[in-house]
């Protein structure tokens, strides 16, 4: 019995039994994830990415919850096919609690989840797609992040701004309504794990906000 | 109402005519070549103030029509090289005063599109513009065109030019390549970057010299450089398609005269049942017929720019330009 959750532009999310569960004779429901080759490149251009980048995802997942940050575990790493074998983390995603979450609850996640991501930041880590689709809520309370597909090992300014710039536009186009709160919130979870140099980043996102765009003009060429 | 367009940005001198209905009547080009190495910015001035009269008179001419007909000028207001933009702007604000008639400054990247629009008929595409001075991915959003990915460092049409500089072949290099590329076999494995949705050609470029220094087959390489920028171009191209969820992709710039790239976006449009365009040769490249076209757009909605605001804008962004003649 498998279940499409998601067609991604570069992977498929099929949710399966796995068959080579951790003791025999049980079943378990697990997640594979699967870069799907791409016929308009070169074969062996297409296989080197879909590997490499299968390792890294593997690697960004085991490092943040190394470093504490709730990420699916990971069972199998198939590199030849490019496939990962990963927990299915059950709960419902941030975007479902937060229509019917208000007040303190708002606060609570929001500063909850600034502390992680600031966690996953000083680790080295960004995410990349820090959408209200890839932080889930467990069932013990745990707030776990998933998908790390577009995340990179990145101590940068620029690339942490970004994160939080993700952040916020996620939440801001959707949730409109608890914007403030769950955005307050998030900033200072963040600042109270990350120290005095969150200011700095901050301060970067808002001004990522204005650009419109990722990248600083500056470093851009147009010629 | 009938618009004649300057593009004036890099080694180009093109005049457009065009009326309202989108018909060009007229299309004239004159480009520069160096003599040898890239293209140098005064040089580039220089070879279009020389040509600018006969090209002017030119396009008079095929489209059959005399100064006083035209309503309207619109010139390449940026981004661009410096001497080259000042050049086209100094001509249609001389126009403008002599005919009397408006002028209105046009973004050279959104001329591209807008062109491709008309003559292909793609409602609302994904843009993926990639010559020797751009490398964009672009998609309508908002009342903008906003840029959903872009290189960091070199265009892609750069990257390829300097390559087969390096290689010793003659001027325009893309084409060369290509040729060259058909003949390669092995694969050279060479740097591949993305970077979230943007891309990046330096270091590709660095990797491909020195391993044609080093004595790798140059077919190969011109084969390995090729399949390896496309398919990087391509993939942004996807995640864009993807997260916006449009129904057309098009191609255009002068890079798109490259079969292989037309080929690769064809494919990936096609797993993504999205309709795949690319306007004709003459309009894909710098044309005087884009500008055209866009100013009569942007003055039919509205527009309306003083002398004293058309000075040139070096580094004028896709996404800066607030698009009134689009609703969606």
């Amino acid at each position: 019995m498998e279940k499409i959750l998601k067609r991604g532009a570069e992977a498929v999310l099929i949710l399966a039994e796995w068959s080579r569960a951790l003791y025999s004779g049980v079943k378990k429901q697990v997640v594979l994830k699967e870069r799907v080759p791409k016929r308009y490149r070169l074969p062996a251009i297409d296989e080197q990415l879909r590997r490499s980048r299968t390792l890294l995802e593997a690697k960004l997942l085991l490092d943040a919850k190394r470093a504490g940050v709730p990420t699916p575990l990971v069972f199998e790493i198939d590199k030849e096919s490019a496939r990962l074998v990963l927990e299915y983390v059950r709960g419902p995603q941030l975007k479902h609690v937060l229509k019917k979450a208000k007040g303190s609850m708002v606060r609570k996640l929001g500063r909850k989840i600034g502390q992680l991501v600031a966690r996953l930041h000083r680790t080295g880590i960004v995410h990349g797609d820090l959408t209200t689709s890839n932080i889930i809520l467990r069932k013990d309370g745990e707030i776990c992040f998933v998908d790390f597909g577009l995340g990179e090992y990145d101590k940068s300014v620029e690339a942490r701004a970004v994160d939080l710039h993700l952040f916020r536009r996620a939440v801001q186009s959707v949730h409109f309504e608890i914007f403030d709160q769950l955005y307050s919130a998030f900033l200072e979870g963040y600042r109270e794990e990350f120290g005095a140099e969150a200011d700095q980043i901050i301060k970067r996102a808002d001004e990522i906000q204005k650009r419109g765009r990722y990248v600083k003009r500056e470093e851009r060429t147009w010629h | 109402m009938l618009c004649l367009g300057i593009e004036g940005t890099a080694h180009t001198l093109g005049i457009g005519i065009i009326d309202s209905s989108g018909k060009i009547l007229a299309n004239v080009m004159r480009a520069y070549t160096p003599a040898r190495g890239g293209i140098h910015p005064r040089e580039a001035a220089r070879h279009h103030v020389k040509v600018a009269g006969e090209t002017l008179h030119q396009a008079l001419q095929s489209a059959g029509i005399t100064p006083e007909e035209i309503d309207l000028v619109a010139f390449s207001q940026g981004p661009g090289l410096g001497p080259v933009l000042r050049t086209a702007a100094t001509m249609a604000r001389a126009l403008s005063v002599w005919l009397n008639v408006p002028i209105v400054g046009v973004n050279h990247c959104i001329a591209h599109i807008e062109i491709g629009r008309l003559v292909t008929r793609a409602r609302d595409p994904v843009t993926l513009y990639v010559s020797g001075g751009n490398t964009q991915v672009i998609a309508f959003d908002a009342g903008r065109y906003r840029v959903f990915g872009e290189t960091l460092d070199i265009p892609i049409g750069n990257c390829l030019d300097v390559f087969a500089r390096e290689a010793g072949l003659a001027h325009p290099g893309g084409p060369r390549i290509e040729k060259l590329a058909k003949k390669g076999k092995r694969y050279v494995p060479l740097p591949y970057v993305v970077k979230g949705m943007d891309l990046s050609f330096s270091g590709l470029l660095t990797e491909a010299v020195r391993m044609l220094r080093q004595g790798v087959n140059l077919a190969d390489l011109a084969f390995s450089l090729q399949e390896t920028a496309f398919a990087a171009l391509v993939e942004v191209t996807e995640r864009a398609l993807a997260h916006t969820e449009k129904r057309e992709v098009m191609l255009t710039g002068g890079v798109a005269a490259n079969s292989r790239l037309r080929q690769m976006l064809k494919s990936m449009a096609r797993e993504h049942h999205a309709k795949f365009v690319v306007p004709p040769r003459e309009l894909c490249g710098d044309n005087g017929a884009m500008i055209a076209w866009t100013g009569l757009l942007m003055y039919k909605s509205g527009h309306r720019q003083k002398l004293q605001a058309t000075q040139v804008l070096q580094r004028w962004r896709t996404d800066e330009v607030d698009v009134k003649w689009r609703k969606s």
